[in-house]
């Protein structure tokens, strides 16, 4: 475990300079001060570039399942939110761990930018950081903020940064009818523009071609239409996801329009640790998750209408 | 012809609204689940969700006039016989308020591409009815730069362009079009005795000096020349900057000026809808040719994109380019990487 941002930072160069691996994924940073993207260093002369701060939210995860064919080791940072994902992909096959160095790095929760724009913030220009409050010095003047106010959505339910429920939301929107449910989505979804990035950051997702691609599929739709191809992109997402999904957030970080698509994900993770029991991923074999395995005691079916009440 | 300038109390801006409502369609910047789109308004709309503060939407104006979706034409099979519908053309004469200068920028970029030869009827038929009323830019964000492309955001070029200046809305039209909606509102608008009022000057004064201070605005394009084709094709930089794309199709969709589409058929049972839809030069499958698509890796894609806005469609159109420096790919690419870190990295500039 390394504490601090300059920890990182150092815990990066002995690994790149005693030759642990040959090349390091992490953060570059960025003139803006917060849209750092991931980036791939090799060799510790690099790392001047390397930053590891408030605004690093991506998950390595997924990028690194890309470098598989790269030679040599690689090494990779990974927060408590990204580790059940590399986890994931260990699992699956999609990540050799021989062939990775894992470094584990510690985090005080993620600024999400759009919160903070949300909050009428405009033309950052730096933000620094004292006790729990973010300081903005904007094109506009000087701004204060609670960080704690503007986290990501991800992290505020992740046990390093809060004591929150995850399934908070999830057990509120259960309350609810189905017909609420069903326009609380209709109305949701109906900003998605299929953009794909949910998908694409989705650690998850790493089919080598989607069906939603494929031409010969029938079911490769560019553009939703309607709502029936909303609901059938996203619900045909969250299936596959089930059971492998680790709630990393990745999704609703990443979609430009804002929709909450943890709230899907978190259904199916809710429902699967009460009806099969809590998902682990330690266990490493890899037909035993709740959708790939059968035994006579799961649930029946049946089961949705019975806890709904709706006929 | 240089238009007058007319005034109106900004609190008077929902009269204003309901006026052209009532005998056009009326998109406004639109707060929808958090974010911020151009959305029909009716008698019926709360006016309160109208955001005329926050800068951009999250998708551009680009969408009232190349939707992401259009369907085009429908076969049905009636026994040896197959019917042909081509899809009705709808439009209604319609009215874009709160259009920002990068937008209003794109639509002419657009205009090349589908109003040359062959002519896009669809597109056309949009572009012919909407009339585009641009507002000018009173708080820039730092991710924008469209300066470097020569946009003016004080002045911001349309069928009518308008300010908000304290608690005055001025407005002046810019066009034959953009003259006839102004005598529709004669009732409201008041005509100023000024050429340029007095609170406008200082308002256009006071954006010009932020613009000249946002941190995007002083890239430099001299790289981006059409000689320079082959040299920037070439560039080992692309490797590196392509590392964190993960194809995803954001940027192309959000960007005011991308205008790619696929032409689909929709299987009804009893026969086809044709329609067309957005498509991404991020995609595996885009442009499919029997082969495949001929863009077979991520960083030949992505390559694609980029060099499309800055230098094979500035040299096809008298050096106009086709990015309009809204920043929407910088504030939404999943991984950070964008227009800027591009323009910077081939540029000659480290992107830090
Ligand atoms: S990221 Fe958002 S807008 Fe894009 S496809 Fe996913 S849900 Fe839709
Ligand atoms: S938004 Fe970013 S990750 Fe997605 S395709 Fe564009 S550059 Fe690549
Ligand atoms: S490339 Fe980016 S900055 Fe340029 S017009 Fe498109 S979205 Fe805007
Ligand atoms: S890029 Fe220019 S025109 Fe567009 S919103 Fe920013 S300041 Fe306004």
């Amino acid at each position: 475990m390394h504490n601090s941002s300059c920890t990182v930072k150092e815990t990066a160069r002995k690994i790149l300079e005693s030759g642990q691996a040959e090349r390091l994924l992490g953060w570059e940073q960025d003139s803006s001060g917060y849209n750092h993207a991931p980036a791939v260093f090799k060799s510790a002369g690099e790392l001047d570039r390397f930053i590891y701060d408030r605004f690093c939210g991506s998950n390595l995860s997924k990028l690194l399942a890309r470098l598989r064919e790269a030679e040599g080791r690689t090494a990779v940072l990974l927060k408590a939110c990204d580790r059940e994902s590399f986890n994931l992909l260990v699992r699956e096959h999609r990540i050799d761990p021989e062939q990775v160095h894992r470094v584990d790095i510690e985090c005080s929760g993620m600024v999400d930018i759009e919160k903070l724009r949300n909050k009428g913030i405009k033309g950052i220009r730096e933000i620094t950081e004292s006790g729990d409050e973010l300081h903005i010095s904007t094109l506009y003047g000087e701004k204060r903020c609670r960080s704690e106010e503007v986290l990501l959505e991800k992290c505020l339910s992740c046990p390093a940064v809060s004591s929150a429920d995850a399934f908070d939301a999830v057990g509120q929107m259960e309350e609810r009818s189905s017909l609420e449910r069903y326009e609380f989505w209709k109305e949701a979804l109906s900003t998605c523009i299929r953009c794909n990035a949910c998908r694409n950051s989705c650690p998850v997702c790493t089919c080598e071609q989607c069906i939603f691609d494929n031409p010969r599929s029938g079911t490769a739709g560019k553009a939703s239409a309607d709502f029936f191809e909303d609901q059938h992109f996203h619900l045909v997402r969250v299936f596959h996801a089930a059971g492998r999904c680790t709630d990393c957030g990745e999704c609703t970080r990443v979609c430009p329009q804002g929709i909450p698509l943890y709230l899907l994900n978190r259904k199916v993770i809710k429902d699967i640790n009460e009806l099969y029991g809590e998902l682990s991923l330690e266990d490493k074999e890899l037909g035993k998750g709740a959708l790939t395995s059968f035994s006579f005691q799961d649930a029946h079916p049946d089961i949705i209408r019975k806890r709904t009440g709706d006929q | 012809m240089e238009h007058r300038v007319y005034s109106l109390p900004k609190k008077r801006m929902g009269e204003l609204f309901g006026l052209i409502s009532s005998s056009r369609q009326l998109f406004l910047p639109m707060e929808k689940g958090g974010q911020f789109q151009f959305s029909r308004v009716d008698e019926h709309t709360d006016l309160e969700g109208v955001s005329l503060d926050r800068l951009l939407t999250a998708g551009s104006a680009k969408e009232l006039f190349f939707p992401q979706t259009q369907q085009i034409a429908a076969f049905r099979r009636r026994g040896k016989e197959i019917e042909l519908t081509s899809a009705e053309t709808l439009t209604s004469a319609f009215v874009a308020f709160g259009v920002r200068a990068c937008d209003a920028r794109s639509l002419e970029v657009l205009d090349r591409a589908f109003l040359g030869t062959p002519r896009d009827t669809m597109y056309e038929e949009k572009r012919s009815k909407g009339t585009v009323v641009t507002l000018a830019c009173n708080e820039p964000e730092e991710t924008c730069f469209c300066s470097v492309f020569s946009i003016d955001a004080a002045s911001p070029k349309g069928d009518v362009e308008t300010w908000i200046a304290g608690d005055t809305l001025y407005w002046r039209p810019g066009s034959e079009k953009g003259a006839e909606l102004t005598q529709e509102l004669d009732a409201l608008l008041d005509p100023c005795s000024e050429e340029e009022p007095e609170g406008l000057i200082q308002l256009k004064q006071q954006i010009r000096s932020i613009i000249g201070k946002l941190p995007l605005g002083r890239l430099s394009l001299e790289q981006f020349r059409p000689e320079a084709l082959q040299e920037l094709f070439d560039d080992p930089a692309w490797q590196k900057l392509s590392e964190p794309c993960i194809g995803c199709g954001t940027c192309t969709f959000v960007c005011p000026t991308c205008q790619c589409f696929d032409i689909r058929d929709f299987d009804t049972g009893e026969g086809v809808q044709r329609f067309r839809c957005w498509d991404s030069c991020m995609y595996s499958d885009f442009t499919t040719m029997a082969h495949g698509n001929p863009r077979t890796s991520q960083v030949e894609r992505f390559r694609q994109r980029f060099m499309h806005k800055l230098v094979y469609y500035p040299a096809n159109h008298d050096g106009l380019y086709s990015c309009a420096g809204c920043g929407r790919c910088v504030s939404k690419c999943p991984n950070s990487m964008n227009m800027v870190k591009v323009m910077k990295t081939l540029g000659g500039a480290q992107h830090v």
